[in-house]
């Protein structure tokens, strides 16, 4: 297993191997006829096994977006013995098969479990893989790595007995630096690790964001909870929703709602008397099992001296540095993202072979890690800079090199109607089309974060696009919103749609029109959101609609 | 009244159906009352001393205020019946269990040994509740505890 | 016409009812009128389907048609793979769907 992150001891083993001969017993009975789907429904969600538009689809955990190159070979081996030969990686950093047989499930759950992997409480009305920054443990300006804060929380919300029967799903996002990498605040609990003036780290909690139908910026319930309470605090925010979140209308129980309904102050005032109540039933481990587990996530053993420069004669890889590599904390180091975003390809998904190639240059080149990050590519965070080039040409040849990262071709899409019975629309194809549409300009533009969900659930996290597209269904065919103006950084804001909505072939012109309108009227140094700030929506609407 | 099939407790089980919480308040020989969901378990705090059984219902297994209730009412201190009734399966049984209910009257007779395999799955648990089983992260710092 | 369509059990694979049993292939469905939802309840108790539901569908030239697109993708298979769907070598497979 990898190094630098955690690793199950016996007991995590033994609650994730309990859970596989709890869901096989759970399978058999539902096969036999002693479970109606009725009742078999909420147990399979609770191990991420979805029924979808074709098939069985199985969601994996990766538990805040952190990978072995071995957990990656095995999600590529699943792929190829359980599957067709590919998964999906998705916008909360976990990964999909979606051609799953219900009777081979176990053996799956099995099979990851032998790799310190589960499908533990990734669907149903529970608490949900907790996410982070992509960066953690690489980024330069975190004061610690989120990681261990969000193991904390993975390990204190798995099998939770009062919380596994929400009013709706509840998800949670930890970081530890001041830009927001992970969405924070479009979480039901954004946690932000910080630091006082005295040195001090603590934990500020945001509750109460999300997207989908209302979608919401989570607001600031308490500035700081100091770290041996933190669980505490989360239990008191979780109590408070699991007694008055609503549950007479699927779309409003999600705990933004309540918060919303009660306002900050009523929620903030209901949290802190539970919480005042909680201290006493001493329910927070102790600091030594945090030690223990920040330990784990040491940092690697870094070479000191490495040159720092890259050789940048080579035109493409030089392309690739500059959009997909960023600044690493260490000098001689640098943090890769490989775009699984090809011109014409299918955001976020990755084959079984590239899944296996992807471990193995981890392996070979960054300390054994892969991050999966919430706009659905693959990171490898720790990765020489004397060694890059070797790395790339290998990523390149693979079709893994694409040089996009946050530029209009690193779409984030849901599945759409192509996979998903949610869906009002397909999204896979209006990012293909945009994406070939726009592959000439696409360094020209610059940085442009689009983003499409299929249907209002808002999976694609269209409402945070500096461009959003929403699909909607119009009389039986498929329509799609244009939204402009959202963003997810520590500057959240929602997008506002344009106006009436297009066809397929539409979207793509209007899309193409408001870049046509930012680059006419962009300053230096502009990207296409902060045009969009400075002149607002009625050029766009013009260009749109004349 | 749906038949008590598993109960934890070595005393007398109370005959009587409880109460509605409302009824409760008027009647100061009810030694038994029944929340719904949308009840204030607080709000029996003052009388803990005098209830011998709580009944706590799930018109929906997918409605877990319940668990809430469970969990409040032993935190407070009380020590008697805590009986789980309604739309109570055996997928549920575990975690009701942890929350501090100690006897289940399922609408629904459940089968025996798929109830007993589920109260007995798993071996150890993440987090401390009322049930006092010692949660992994008390057995990892067994040295580092005082006494 | 009316169809009924659902899921195996076991296997996951959407299923088309064609008077008899539940097909693989939308072309071999029937309609079944006012009878669906008996037809839903005795094969759902039987588990020969799971998640069974009703849609309206209509016939042309090529056959079944089911009436919402949900429901040709549904029975083709995901437009962006067609190498997965159920015919990978007919080019106009996909144009069907919408």
């Amino acid at each position: 297993m990898g190094d630098l992150m955690y690793k199950y001891d016996t007991y995590d083993q033994a609650m994730v191997d309990a859970r596989v001969d709890e869901f096989r017993d759970q399978v058999a009975r539902r096969i036999a006829g002693h479970l109606t789907e009725d009742q078999f429904k909420p147990l399979r969600l609770m191990n991420g096994l979805y029924l979808q538009l074709h098939a069985y689809m199985l969601r994996v955990a990766v538990p805040y977006g952190t990978l072995s190159g071995a957990q990656m070979h095995a999600l590529g081996d699943i792929a190829d013995k359980y599957d067709r030969g590919y998964g999906h990686f998705t916008t909360r950093q976990n990964i999909q098969y979606n051609w799953i047989k219900l009777d081979e499930a176990p053996d799956i759950l099995a099979d990851l479990a032998k790799v310190e992997m589960h499908a533990i409480q990734t669907s149903g009305n529970c608490i949900r893989n907790t996410s982070s920054d992509q960066y953690a443990g690489a980024a330069a300006d975190e004061v610690t790595d989120p990681r261990p804060y969000a193991e904390l929380i993975r390990q204190w919300s798995t099998f939770h007995p009062e919380f596994s029967y929400l009013p709706r799903k509840f998800k949670i996002a930890v970081i530890a630096s001041e830009t927001d990498r992970a969405a924070m605040r479009l979480h039901d609990i954004g946690v932000k690790i910080v630091r006082n003036d005295a040195g001090e780290l603590g934990a500020a909690f945001y509750v109460g964001g999300g997207m989908g139908r209302t979608p919401m910026i989570g607001p600031l319930v308490r500035d700081w909870v100091p770290l041996d309470q933190f669980i505490t605090y989360a239990e008191a925010c979780l109590r408070v929703y699991n007694r008055h979140g609503r549950r007479d209308n699927k779309y409003k129980a999600r705990i933004k709602i309540l918060v919303h309904e009660l306002g900050k102050e009523e929620y903030t005032r209901q949290v802190e008397a539970e919480f005042a109540l909680l201290l006493a039933q001493n329910i927070e481990p102790p600091l030594a099992e945090l030690e223990r587990i920040k330990a784990q996530f040491a940092d690697p053993r870094f070479e000191a001296g490495l040159a720092d420069l890259v050789d940048r004669s080579d035109p493409d890889f030089a392309l690739w540095v500059d959009n997909n590599c960023v600044r690493h904390k260490t000098p001689g180091y640098i943090a890769v993202t490989i775009s699984l975003k090809p011109i014409g390809g299918i955001p976020g998904d990755a084959s079984a072979d590239q899944m296996r190639l992807m471990a193995e240059l981890a392996t070979r080149y960054s300390f054994d890690e892969l991050r999966v990050t919430h706009a659905q590519n693959i990171v490898m965070p720790h990765v020489r800079k004397d060694q890059l080039y070797d790395l790339w040409q290998q990523l390149d040849e693979a079709g893994l090199g694409t040089p996009n990262l946050d530029l209009v071709g690193d779409i984030i899409a849901c599945p759409g109607l192509d996979y998903c019975s949610l869906a009002n629309a397909r999204s896979i194809p209006v990012a293909q089309k945009i994406g070939q549409r726009l592959a000439a300009k696409e360094q020209q533009i610059g940085e442009l974060k689009l983003k499409i969900s299929g249907c209002i659930n808002a999976c694609g996290h269209h409402h945070a696009g500096h461009i959003g597209i929403l699909g909607v269904d119009r009389k039986g065919t498929e329509n799609y919103q244009l939204l402009l103006g959202g963003c997810e950084g520590a500057d959240t804001s929602l997008g506002q749609i344009t106006g009436p909505g297009f066809d397929e072939d539409g979207i793509v012109d209007a899309v193409e029109k408001a870049t046509e309108v930012y680059l006419s009227t962009r300053t230096d140094g502009e990207r296409f959101l902060d045009t969009y700030r400075r002149i607002g929506m009625a050029p766009f609407k013009e260009a749109l609609y004349g | 009244m749906a038949e008590v099939q598993f109960r934890f407790r070595h005393d007398e089980a109370v005959g009587d159906p409880g109460v509605t919480v409302g009824a409760f308040g008027a009647q100061s020989n009810a030694a038994a009352v029944r929340l719904e969901p949308g009840d204030e378990a607080r709000d029996l705090l003052p009388h803990l001393d005098r209830l011998r059984l709580i009944e706590i219902n799930f018109p929906v297994y997918g409605d877990g205020r319940g668990y809430t209730a469970a969990r409040v009412l032993r935190e407070a201190g009380y020590t008697g019946e805590l009986r789980a009734v309604g739309d109570v399966l055996v997928d549920q049984l575990a975690f009701m269990r942890r929350c501090g209910f100690d006897a289940f009257a399922p609408e629904v007779a459940l089968d025996p040994a798929a109830a007993q395999a589920a109260f007995g799955r798993y071996p150890e648990v993440y987090q401390p509740t009322v049930d006092g089983r010692a949660p992994i992260w008390a057995k990892r710092h067994l040295a580092a505890q005082d006494g | 016409m009316k169809l009924l369509t659902g899921n195996d059990l076991k296997s996951g694979a959407v299923t088309w009812w064609d008077g008899v049993q539940w097909s693989l292939h939308v072309e071999d469905a029937i309609d079944v009128g006012d009878h669906a939802d008996s037809i839903l309840a005795r094969e759902s108790a039987a588990q020969r389907v799971n998640a069974a539901y009703a849609i309206e569908a209509s016939k042309d030239e090529n056959g079944v048609r089911p009436g919402h697109i949900k429901e040709r993708i549904r029975a083709l298979g995901p437009t962006v793979r067609p190498d997965l769907t159920l015919k990978p070598a007919d080019p106009a497979a996909g144009q069907w769907v919408i």
